[in-house]
């Protein structure tokens, strides 16, 4: 099957500024894709292109199949767009702010009543309906914005910070709701964001994009294994003696020691090590009360290639995590 | 072109304006001004106070030594206070009716095309399966419609008060003549074009409504200079000079027309947004 969005070489520049450089990218139907990286980064550039509102300096892209260059409106029905800013029509209601874009998809009468009934419903804007947008407070109005990206069931979605601006019930719903856009309904996602909790549980991939180059891509484990040597494991001791501290360092398998307390973090070659390492832990005389192995956060992953790529040198082995 | 794409364009951008009193309030108030209440009171007040018809006289008189010999035949058989009203209602106020269909293209283009700019609801339009040319069209007829039906409203409504107040004098309806239903049929049309292709090219380069609206405003003057021109007897709006009028705004739409839409191209909107 071929890759809902794809694009190979795309750049685009504007003047001597260079805003997308090289973007190769491949998404699978029904993936939620994390585009991470700060303001200015080319973010909002790259989709603008995909949608065809730009054209490439060079290189090419896809979108369902689509060419960028050749079939902007079969691209732009296809897609649904939740920008930065997210503006709506404030002197129109909520209802016919949904009617509006409704009609530029080209949907009509009872079945675009419908579908309006159904996001008024689901985003919690029943009961406003008819209320004229300009009253709603920040959260209603980047519901209804998110909604209007999907009054036409689009099967790839591009949203922009599509929980900033929400209160934690409500940036719940709509994670629940991408979540489950990818999941139930095969759409894919492209979402940008600054919120790398959110890429963390939402995107089973992410590309981190610096100065409009992606400097990383892949799954978070893909990326977390690049940038960190080996497992860290954190045990959790009764107590902790230098003796104890000293022999469990001496062990074969262990890499790299760190004491914090009665809990000490351990580095070994891979996780199938870490029932040996309790063993000998154990044999050592260490009276272990829980094992954990550690995991880095999407925003550890995050931080460490940025600061990568401005240093330009790999990360050691030994670093802590 | 997909009309019904075109027709939700229009029809949303017609909405707004009314769910707007800064918007619509003008367009109310200035025809209203303009076209019921200044000529009540230049017909209502010269009675009231009683000014001498001497005074009214010379300064008529002057007027008349200006207008082309037949149009001084119409009106000489009639009074002072005939000659009055028949010269205010039909020429005086001729251009100012003018401003109405201006002033209303000037409000709702600069709303809809540089206001939605600046309310940052345009990038969200560009994102959708419309076209350039349905985008500009159906904005175009946002303003377009309104401005014509203004027009023609304010129109109906100022030929039943002049009819009225020279009733007394004429004993019959004796407005419109033929040089208003020119003007009403072919130059409004063609000048709210005129004005909607100002605005059009103004919009694509400034940041916001009033910016937009301001600049746009300036195609008010050559109708201030029509009311000026027409004071100091050098063209008065005669059935030729308003069949050319119409004409030359023709004409000028046609560049306009085909300037704005150089200037209507997503990647040249969406690069200027910020």
């Amino acid at each position: 099957m071929a890759a809902a969005i794809e694009s190979q070489g795309l750049t685009r520049k504007f003047g001597d500024l260079v805003a997308v450089s090289e973007l190769n990218l491949k998404i699978e139907a029904g993936e939620v894709f994390g585009f991470l990286g700060p303001n200015g980064s080319g973010k909002t550039t790259t989709v603008r292109l995909l949608n065809c509102l730009l054209r490439p300096t060079s290189g090419w892209a896809k979108v369902m199949g689509f060419d960028i260059a050749d079939d902007p409106t079969e691209i732009r029905r296809r897609t649904g767009v939740l920008t930065e800013t997210a503006a709506l029509y404030e002197n129109l209601s909520a209802a016919d702010n949904l009617r509006f874009f409704g009609e530029l998809y080209g949907l009509y009468g009872e079945g675009l009543s419908k579908k309006i009934d159904e996001l008024l419903e689901f985003f919690g804007l029943a009961g406003r309906r008819g209320d004229r947008v300009g009253s709603f407070s920040t959260g209603m109005r980047k519901r209804l914005a998110i909604a209007r990206s999907l009054i036409h069931d689009p099967p790839v979605l591009f949203l922009d910070e599509p929980t900033s601006g929400l209160d934690p019930e409500a940036a719940r719903l709509v994670r629940d709701h991408i979540a489950e856009l990818s999941r139930g309904e095969k759409r894919t996602v492209f979402l940008c964001t600054h919120n790398l909790d959110e890429a963390q549980r939402l995107c089973s991939r992410v590309a981190v994009i610096e100065n409009g180059r992606v400097i990383a891509s892949g799954s978070p484990q893909e990326l977390e294994k690049r940038l960190w040597k080996g497992t860290w494991v954190e045990v959790n001791l009764e107590a902790v003696s230098d003796s104890l501290v000293a022999k469990i360092e001496s062990l074969g398998l262990v890499r790299s020691l760190k004491r914090d307390g009665r809990v000490i973090s351990v580095q070994v070659d891979s996780p199938s090590q870490i029932p040996d390492l309790v063993a000998e832990v154990v044999g050592a005389g260490g009276r272990i009360r829980a094992v954990n192995e550690v995991a880095h956060s999407l925003e550890e992953i995050y931080f460490r290639l940025r600061s990568e790529d401005v240093n330009g040198h790999e990360a050691g082995a030994g670093h802590r995590p | 072109m997909d009309m019904r794409l075109v027709r939700a364009i229009a029809l949303k951008d017609v909405r707004e304006v009314v769910g707007s009193k800064q918007l619509w309030l003008p367009m109310i108030l200035v025809p209203l001004i303009f076209l019921v209440i200044f000529p009540t009171l230049s017909v209502l007040l010269p009675s009231a106070t009683k000014l001498p018809v001497t005074t009214l006289g010379s300064s008529l008189e002057t007027f008349m030594e200006r207008l082309p010999p037949a149009m001084r035949d119409l009106v000489g058989s009639m009074d002072d206070r005939g000659k009055f009203i028949y010269l205010m209602s039909v020429f005086f106020f001729a251009p100012f009716f003018l401003i109405i269909p201006i002033m209303v293209v000037s409000i709702i283009g600069a709303s809809s095309f540089a206001g939605e700019k600046e309310r940052k609801t345009l990038e969200s339009l560009l994102y959708t399966p419309i076209t350039d040319a349905e985008l500009m069209f159906g904005k175009i007829l946002s303003a377009f419609i309104p401005s014509v039906a203004v027009a023609w409203a304010s129109f109906i409504i100022y030929a039943i008060v002049v009819n009225a107040l020279g009733y007394p004098f004429f004993g019959r309806i004796f407005f419109p003549n033929l040089t208003w239903l020119v003007l009403l049929i072919w130059v409004v049309p063609s000048m709210s074009f005129f004005g909607l292709g100002i605005i059009v090219v103004v919009s694509s380069k400034v940041r916001g409504f009033q910016e937009a609206q301001q600049i746009g405003g300036l195609v008010v003057l050559p109708i201030v200079a029509l009311v000026l021109l027409q004071v100091f007897g050098v063209v008065y709006l005669s059935l030729s000079f308003a069949l050319i009028l119409g004409l030359a705004f023709l004409v000028i739409d046609y560049f306009l027309i085909r300037l704005g839409a150089r200037t209507f191209v997503r990647e040249d909107i969406i690069t200027k947004l910020k």
